[in-house]
């Protein structure tokens, strides 16, 4: 496009002859290429509005599209497998979290019924000592509880005493005394466990039912299929043994 | 005149025919149009300066459109198809905006 050419634009003005032999022949090849280029206008127009975006563009655009297109979808990929794997550590860290405070439940619950900070219920035994000589010691009472724990009774409870590892018995004017609570006659206990083994413990020939009998009292022993040891104790706060990991 | 009919049956034969455009003539076809609205308005000024010719309207009708395709074409093998039609576009805006200016100044004396 050089200014040569812009001044071929001019020729369609400069020639001032008339051909006028083939005038109505030149007037209908005009007709035909004004009609033409009224078509091509129509079409284009119509193409342009209606068809979409992309299928005007050239070869060039179009790949760099593309291009961008599965860059973008690379992308999307990775941020999904990503995520997924996010998803999937999140799961398994989650069952994991559930199995462990479960598991810490089932201790929490265990140790509670030892310790006696929580009720406990279940087939067991409630044990009645009379003792009209008043003759029983508070060691009497200490063998009954042992007898109950090696047969292995899990909660024990003395007239209203919720029994612990740390329960203590003493003997008090002439009273016993279990943890500061004075002992009314008749004694009672209350035993969670195996009721049968923890029938047969206390009756056991030379056993605490004998002693208690020696001693002028009487032990029954009722088995139960359902007991409820409601009373329960504070949590102990251990001052100077501190756990170690 | 006969011009401006044929204009006119040519874009309601364009309505109404809805044809498609093939793909390999897709990138020619805007700047044809652009090359033959250069051509007759090229012929208008020519007709207002009664220096009309139909065989150089006719001649240059067709040559202005061969040209700007065959200019798009190369462009298009030579990797610069964007750029050249662009430039195609604003030669030939250039050339209507001229034409279009002498045929104001016969018109409206303006």
């Amino acid at each position: 496009m050089s200014e040569p050419e812009e001044s071929t634009d001019q020729p369609i003005e400069q020639p001032l002859k008339r051909s006028r032999t083939g005038w109505h022949g030149a007037a209908i090849l005009i007709g035909v290429l004004i009609a033409i280029l009224g078509f091509a206008i129509a079409v284009q127009v119509r193409q342009n509005s209606r068809s979409d975006a992309l299928s005007g563009l050239r070869e060039d655009d179009l790949i760099g599209i593309l291009d961008n297109q599965n860059a973008r979808a690379d992308r999307l990929r990775q941020q999904i497998s990503d995520l997924q794997q996010s998803l999937l550590r999140l799961q398994t860290s989650g069952d994991r979290d559930a199995a462990a405070r479960q598991q810490a439940q089932q201790e929490a619950a265990a140790l509670g019924v030892l310790l006696g900070t929580i009720p406990a219920s279940g087939p067991g035994v409630t044990v009645v000592v009379t003792d009209p000589g008043d003759k029983l010691q508070a060691e009497d009472l200490l063998d009954i509880i042992e007898e109950l724990r090696g047969a292995g009774a899990e909660a024990m409870q003395v007239d209203s005493v919720r029994v612990s590892t740390t329960t203590s018995f003493t003997d008090k004017d002439g009273a016993i005394v279990a943890d500061g609570t004075v002992l009314r006659l008749p004694y009672m206990f209350v035993a969670i466990g195996d009721s049968t083994t923890l029938d047969t413990a206390l009756n056991i020939p030379g056993g605490v039912a004998a002693a208690v009998r020696a001693l002028g009292g009487q032990l029954t022993v009722l088995e139960k299929t359902k007991l409820t040891i409601s009373v329960t104790r504070a949590l102990p706060q251990s001052r100077y043994a501190k756990p170690t990991h | 005149m006969i011009a401006g009919l044929a204009l006119i049956a040519g874009v309601v034969l364009g309505l109404i025919t809805r044809p498609t455009v093939p793909t390999w003539l897709e990138p020619y076809l805007p700047i044809a149009v652009v090359a033959a609205l250069d051509a007759v308005f090229g012929g208008v000024r020519a007709r207002l300066d009664r220096i009309f010719d139909a065989k150089v309207f006719v001649v240059s009708f067709i040559s202005n459109v061969l040209v700007a395709a065959l200019i798009v074409f190369i462009g298009d093998k030579l990797g610069v198809g964007a750029q050249l039609s662009t430039a195609v576009v604003v030669v030939l805006g250039i050339r209507i905006f001229g034409n279009a200016a002498a045929i104001r100044r016969h018109l409206f004396r303006a």
